[in-house]
């Protein structure tokens, strides 16, 4: 059953420097009790995504639809989103020192947003609190509810933010970078309680990283952004080892130990990500891409299906059948884009670096 | 007066070109106010030795307030030493003045974790790198220009480039900013402070490229630290993994990887992500319950005893020592009473978890 649909959500913002076209065009949908991963390099608009969703970026200008159990989230006044955050869709944000009132005790932060949804005294929303502390593996959870944020380390900061957003068991909850800043071992326990939390209550989760690691062990679907859309979209084992679009091939081979990387060397991605407010013309990814063609200068692919995996979608020029990380379908893709290369593309930074490094590419 | 290259004092191992015996840093804590006194101290680097040879990459892992950058900066002579004896390149450096010290700061240098705050945002990037020629009067003028150039060009920026400000660079180009002013002076070794930790995926395996070029152009030592272990991995001969300021265990990176032996290296590798949903999913990982206990009031003993699987009554009396496990190469060196075995499964916290979520559903008001 579909819990969140959004259709060609389009977000973007003013500012003196020209209009930042923070999402251009973004369409996905998670089931419930289901988890999205969504991956991207910083500036790709996986946050802002996330924020429009709930009703949190004001001065933007919003297009496209986002339904959440059949109501439209962008249409929502104010007073109807109160009612659904917190209480049906929460949300984990990166960084937990800012998110937390320093003023505040923890205990009052997370009771408070009980009692802004549900009828109880304080005194039970207090003991509610000290269970979730606990839930999440504080120690001492009676003595830390009445810590504040600066008495806590950032992985308890950030546990406790976990805790505030499991507090109403969610339908749907957000994770925006849940791990970042905390350590490996750290890291493994929050998973595991976000995972073993979401198979007993049946919650969706989106969550946001730009962790490949992250998102192999936990989603079920993976969406790839780039430059405000999405690139490639599939199951997590067909990401991994079937993927189509360049960019996500790109990113698998950027990871050290990941999956087909030949031999000890790393194989980067030329140059940096755009700026969302001068966006490369045509296909997003084109100036980077080592297949880049003279279509993908012109003209902006769609996502589209790919016969081969059932749930698999690329917006990319080449043929569907080029799935795959390794020499062979590199050098399929390499054949195919050559033949449709002209004097503009045969210029582009990314397909220079390949024509150097003619031992990767074949 | 800084031509004068002082003669080595004592000859360690011809491969060695960096030895750290029982380094020990202590932060104290002060209370009071006329009169300051020390009331405790934060023992963030406890006894730590370390050998770094001539060539090699050391990586250098742990968590969040191990110690690993401030035994980092303790190797650089940053900070004076509490305790302990550092030889560089068969020179004793433990106790020499900041004036001795600055010949031997030639011979190593540091990049730094974020390549936004290492940078002075207000100085033009020629400026920057030529730093370390200026400060070591190496080259004055044209000659600077030049060379400062030369290295602009060696880790992958436009020479042109040489009056921007540092505000004009993406992430991925400052730290190459960084790379060419530790490279300014030629250094022996190269401390690298999480260098690729702040930088997106398809940037980060460019700086480890370049990283790994310029070793062997120039044969480099690297000391490399990050929290990262594929990262870790990918770029290391040997690797030593620090838990509260102490080393538990080092060895070679196939070792390390195949067969560690210490609970928390354990603990540590089963926790960290790999990109492949297979191998992530079929894993059981090894959670460790609760956090890193304070430095300030270490635990007895062996310090990893409080949340170790393994521990028992004699880890919490006595230190384990530095040594070579039966069946090991004598290279692969635990700190550890009860080492873990081939095959050997550490108990996994997945049910305790489990209880934690089914204890708080049966509780909670649906």
């Amino acid at each position: 059953m579909t819990l969140l649909a959004v259709e060609n959500l389009t977000v973007s913002f003013p500012t003196s420097d020209g209009v930042v076209q923070a999402n251009r065009g973004l369409s996905f949908s998670v089931d419930a009790g289901k988890t999205l991963g969504v991956v991207g390099e910083s500036g790709s608009g996986k946050s802002v995504s996330a924020l429009t969703m709930l009703g949190l970026n004001p001065g933007a200008d919003i297009t496209g639809s986002a339904l959440f159990n059949g109501r439209d989230l962008l249409k929502m006044n104010q007073h109807e989103l109160r009612a659904i955050r917190g209480a049906e869709i929460a949300m984990i944000f990166q960084d937990p020192l800012s998110s937390l009132h320093p003023h505040f005790r923890v205990g009052w932060q997370i009771s408070e947003a009980i009692r802004a949804h549900s009828d109880v005294t304080k005194g039970e929303a207090m003991s509610q609190a000290v269970e979730l502390l606990r839930l999440v593996n504080i120690p001492q959870p009676e003595q830390r509810v009445r810590a504040y944020p600066h008495e806590m380390s950032g992985g308890m900061r950030q546990r406790v933010m976990i805790a505030m957003a499991l507090a109403l068991k969610p339908k749907l909850l957000i994770a925006d970078e849940p791990t970042t800043a905390l350590d490996a071992t750290v890291q493994a326990q929050l998973m595991e309680l976000l995972m073993q939390m979401q198979r007993e209550v049946g919650m969706a989760m989106i969550v946001i990283t730009h962790d490949l690691g992250v998102i192999a062990s936990i989603a079920d679907e993976v969406l790839v952004m780039y430059a405000g859309r999405v690139a490639e979209r599939a199951d997590a084992r067909t990401l991994y080892f079937t993927p189509h679009h360049p960019y996500t091939r790109g990113l698998l081979a950027s990871v050290p130990s990941a999956t087909g990387v030949t031999g000890s060397r790393l194989l980067p991605i030329v140059g940096a990500p755009p700026s969302l407010i001068n966006v490369p013309s045509g296909c997003g990814f084109h100036p980077r891409c080592p297949f880049s063609m003279e279509m993908c200068i012109d003209e902006q692919p769609g996502l589209e299906a790919i016969p081969v995996g059932a749930d698999h979608s690329s917006a990319c020029w080449l043929p569907p059948e080029m799935t795959g990380i390794g020499i062979a379908v590199d050098t399929a893709r390499q054949r195919y884009a050559s033949t449709h290369r002209g004097a503009r593309s045969q210029k582009l930074p990314g397909v220079v670096a390949a024509a150097e490094s003619t031992a990767v590419y074949a | 007066m800084l031509d004068v290259v002082p003669t080595p004092t004592s000859a360690p191992a011809p491969d060695v070109l960096l030895r750290a015996e029982e380094i020990v840093k202590h932060f104290p804590i002060k209370e009071g106010i006329f009169f300051k006194h020390e009331v405790g101290s934060v023992k963030a680097v406890d006894g730590v030795t370390l050998e770094v040879r001539r060539g090699e990459t050391l990586g250098l892992v742990g968590e969040t307030g191990c110690g690993k950058s401030t035994l980092a900066r303790c190797v650089m002579r940053l900070f004076p030493l509490t305790s302990g004896r550092l030889t560089f390149d068969g020179a004793d450096l433990s106790t020499l003045s900041r004036s001795k010290m600055r010949p031997y700061r030639r011979g190593m240098q540091m990049i730094f974790q974020d390549p936004y705050g290492s940078l002075n945002s207000r100085r033009r990037v020629g400026s920057i790198i030529g730093d370390p020629l200026a400060i070591h009067h190496m080259a004055d003028g044209a000659e600077r220009k030049r060379k400062v150039q030369g290295l602009m060009e060696v880790v992958g920026l436009n020479p042109e480039h040489y009056n921007r400000f540092p505000a004009e660079f993406s992430g991925g180009q400052r730290q190459r900013i960084g790379v060419a002013r530790a490279l300014a002076l030629n250094p022996k070794l190269i401390v690298c402070d999480e260098p690729v930790s702040a930088l997106d995926v398809s940037i980060q395996a460019q700086i480890l490229n370049l990283l790994e070029d310029l070793q062997s152009e120039f044969g480099l030592t690297y000391l490399f630290i990050a929290h990262n272990l594929a990262v870790v991995q990918h770029v290391s001969d040997r690797v030593a993994v620090m838990y509260l300021g102490k080393v538990v265990e080092v060895a070679d990176v196939k070792d390390l990887y195949a067969t560690p032996r210490h609970p928390y290296t354990n603990a540590l590798l089963s926790a960290s992500v790999v990109a492949d949903p297979d191998k992530a999913r079929s894993r059981d990982r090894i959670i460790l319950s609760g956090d890193v206990p304070s430095p300030i009031n270490p635990p007895s003993g062996c310090r990893f005893h409080t949340r170790c699987p393994k521990a028992q009554a004699l880890c919490s009396t006595e230190e384990p020592k530095l040594k070579s496990a039966t069946g090991d190469a004598a290279s692969h060196l635990t700190a550890c009473h009860f080492p873990v075995a081939d095959g050997e499964k550490l108990a996994s916290d997945k049910a305790t978890i489990l209880q934690a979520v089914e204890g708080f559903l049966a509780e909670a008001p649906t």
